[in-house]
């Protein structure tokens, strides 16, 4: 890809979490939560992250946000290396990349308006210095998200999940970011909703040319939004490719037992689907695997996978996977 | 079949600041033996409310069962005393939790949370009630059951709780397990997992099955039948197959709709059902799905609809304009 058109390129990312000898004796060690990560995404682009809890998905979001300074790896974003910049330098990034979370109670303060929530950022950060301006401008950025005039007179606890995730969007957008990191932003809502949200920020996607780093686990809503889709085990991404040759053409043992573990609303179509269940479950971070990180629950592994790391290669053109047998 | 659970009339109010809130309004539905049926529907539809007031668990003085009946083996639970609705928990009518963690007891053992049940409501000894243990969690997958016996929960994963809290559910051999969201807080390979569990254990011991969700793709891989809800009311009923290839009611129909799925080609955009779910206590005179229903007519504001009989034997809708979702896809591919 041509280089201006990178917005984001995180490069052997590594975040570990040293931890203790606790009050409990809980054993000192190191979590690798994220262990060698790389990625870019193009400008306008959506990169689907999908994985189990504990994958490493989240902390990587973190990771280019800086709100977790990563132990090793590079992270260019908008031309600019963020990983050695201090607090004060990092602060202008941040209007450039904002951040949706996956639980819209917890992270709107329930002591503030609508409106004087999704005012704050362009207050703090100058964005619109003028206080009638700046109303005008919370009316619009409520209505960009659905939201009439007077729910900017609401409090957090008087909206329903959905409305208060348009809010978070909102708040999000008032900083006018070309990146935003969508952190399992459907996954608390209802399923009548969920289709609700999708299609906002699709919407809004269009309209503002943002690009979204998409961090899920259900594998259907990621399908749905992504142009690209990496799928992280253990702290490491196992595959990554286009959304239809990851769907169509699963190269990793793992991406195809994801596929197969999500139940389809259809009882004709289950009652002769066959299934791979997998045994196990995932190795701790603390102490993962030798070899492949994914040989334990691997149903293919072989000898090589137990002492062999696999490295993430180009399989065809485009469509990556760390699997010696793909 | 025989009815083993007869829901009927069923009627749980809240009495909150904001008004009285008909959590469960004038709900009947039933279970047959060995049978796996599914409650259906989202936040605050009185799914979960529904399962508490069986167990007779509505936490009072704010929730209160305030008419029906609950017939379970053709005693009314309603009827029976404290004392008798406790030998029927979990000696006859086991219930399973969405979040393991928070309704196992942190500073019990597994042992003694598993061996509790069994030497109270069956009378064994500790010795025999952890023999028991043991080949309990030797069922649900749990190997080395012996050496588990004096661990905590927060040892265990959060798969392994949820197995653990089968094994609990199984103990005493029950009828009837009502699952809430099983495995909603798990992951989708672990999720896979504890149904295939849960399902292969039902049908070997021929136990039946409530499953309270809101996965559309779980209650149609592991249900019988189905019953959605709405607003405290359900307002379709009928075999999974039925139900999921002929929706009859713009709400079930909504719902198919609006969820991307992995089996059919990616849609350009995503069919949501539009609106906010209601305000339970201020509930609307006629149809409570009005308001995001691109099917009602006049007469939906007005009247209330109850379910009727539509279509194949057993499957029911609560729509007046039931016979115009006919000939619609039940998917938006």
């Amino acid at each position: 890809m041509p280089p201006d058109d990178v917005l984001l390129e995180v490069k052997d990312l590594v975040k570990h979490f040293e931890v203790g000898a606790g009050f409990f004796g809980t054993q000192a060690g190191t979590v690798r939560a994220v262990d060698g990560v790389s990625f870019a995404l193009r400008r306008g682009e959506t990169l689907g992250l999908v994985g189990e809890s504990g994958c490493g998905k989240t902390t990587t979001g973190r990771c280019v946000l800086q709100l977790e300074r990563p132990t090793r790896g590079s992270i260019v974003f908008e031309g600019q290396e963020l990983t050695t910049l201090g607090e004060a330098e990092l602060r202008g990034v941040r209007r450039r990349m904002q951040v949706i979370f996956q639980d819209p109670y917890s992270s709107l303060n329930p002591r503030m308006t609508v409106g004087d929530i999704v005012e704050e950022p362009l207050a703090v950060h100058r964005i619109v210095t003028d206080g009638a301006a700046r109303a005008a401008r919370v009316r619009q950025l409520l209505s960009h998200v659905g939201l009439l005039s007077q729910h900017a007179r609401r409090y957090p606890h008087q909206l329903s999940g959905g409305q208060r995730q348009r809010v978070g969007i909102a708040r999000a957008l008032a900083m006018e970011p070309s990146l935003i990191i969508c952190d399992e932003p459907v996954s608390a809502l209802d399923v009548s909703i969920q289709a609700q949200i999708i299609n906002l920020l699709e919407d809004l996607q269009a309209e503002f040319g943002l690009t979204y780093l998409f961090i899920a686990h259900d594998l259907a809503v990621v399908r749905h939004i992504s142009d690209r889709v990496a799928v992280m085990y253990l702290g490491k991404i196992v595959e990554l490719a286009d959304r239809k040759a990851l769907y169509d053409d699963p190269l990793h043992p793992y991406t195809r037992a994801l596929l197969s573990a999500v139940p389809i609303p259809d009882p004709e179509l289950e009652l002769h689907r066959e299934r791979t269940v997998l045994g196990g479950e995932v190795p701790s971070p603390l102490n993962p695997p030798a070899g492949c990180v994914f040989h334990p629950r691997c149903p293919i592994a072989i000898d090589r996978c137990r002492s062999e790391i696999p490295p993430l290669r180009e399989v065809t053109p485009g469509h990556w996977a760390a699997c010696i047998l793909a | 079949m025989t009815v083993l659970l007869d829901v009927r009339s069923l009627s749980t109010q809240f009495t909150t600041h904001h008004g009285v809130v008909r959590a469960v309004d004038d709900v009947s539905w039933d279970v047959a033996e060995g049978e796996t049926v599914a409650l259906v529907g989202e936040s605050g539809c009185g799914k979960s409310v529904s399962a508490l007031s069986i167990m007779r668990l509505v936490a009072a003085p704010a929730g209160r069962i305030v008419g029906g009946q609950i017939f379970f083996k053709g005693r009314d639970l309603l009827t029976l005393s404290e004392a008798e609705m406790r030998r029927v928990r979990g000696r006859e009518i086991a219930m399973i939790f969405q979040e393991p963690m928070t309704s196992l007891n942190p500073v019990l053992t597994v042992g003694r949370q598993l061996t509790e049940g069994l030497e109270i409501h069956l009378g064994m000894s500790a010795a025999a009630a952890r023999a028991r243990a043991v080949e309990l969690l030797g069922m649900v997958g749990i190997p080395d059951g012996a050496g588990r016996l004096g661990q905590y929960p927060h040892q265990f994963s959060g798969g392994m709780r949820q197995r653990m809290m089968i094994a609990m559910a199984l103990a005493c051999e029950p009828a009837l397990i009502l699952a809430d969201e099983p495995t909603t807080a798990l992951d989708v390979t672990i999720q896979a997992q504890i149904l295939e569990l849960m399902k292969s254990l039902s049908r070997r011991l021929g136990v039946a099955m409530l499953m309270i969700t809101h996965n559309l793709g779980v209650v149609a891989r592991y249900a019988d039948r189905v019953n959605v809800m709405y607003a405290g009311r359900i307002i379709e009923r009928g075999t999974a197959r039925e139900l999921y290839a002929h929706p009859r009611h713009p709400y079930t129909l909504g719902l198919l709709r609006s969820v991307p799925r992995l089996d059919e080609p990616r849609r350009a955009r995503l069919a949501p059902i539009e609106g906010q779910p209601p305000d339970l206590s201020r509930l609307p005179t006629g149809c409570a799905f009005v308001p995001r229903c691109g099917f009602s007519v006049d007469r939906c504001g007005r009247d209330r609809p109850g379910l009727r009989a539509i279509g194949a034997a057993g499957h029911v809708s609560a729509c007046w304009e039931a016979e115009r979702l006919a000939g619609i896809p039940a998917h938006a591919a």
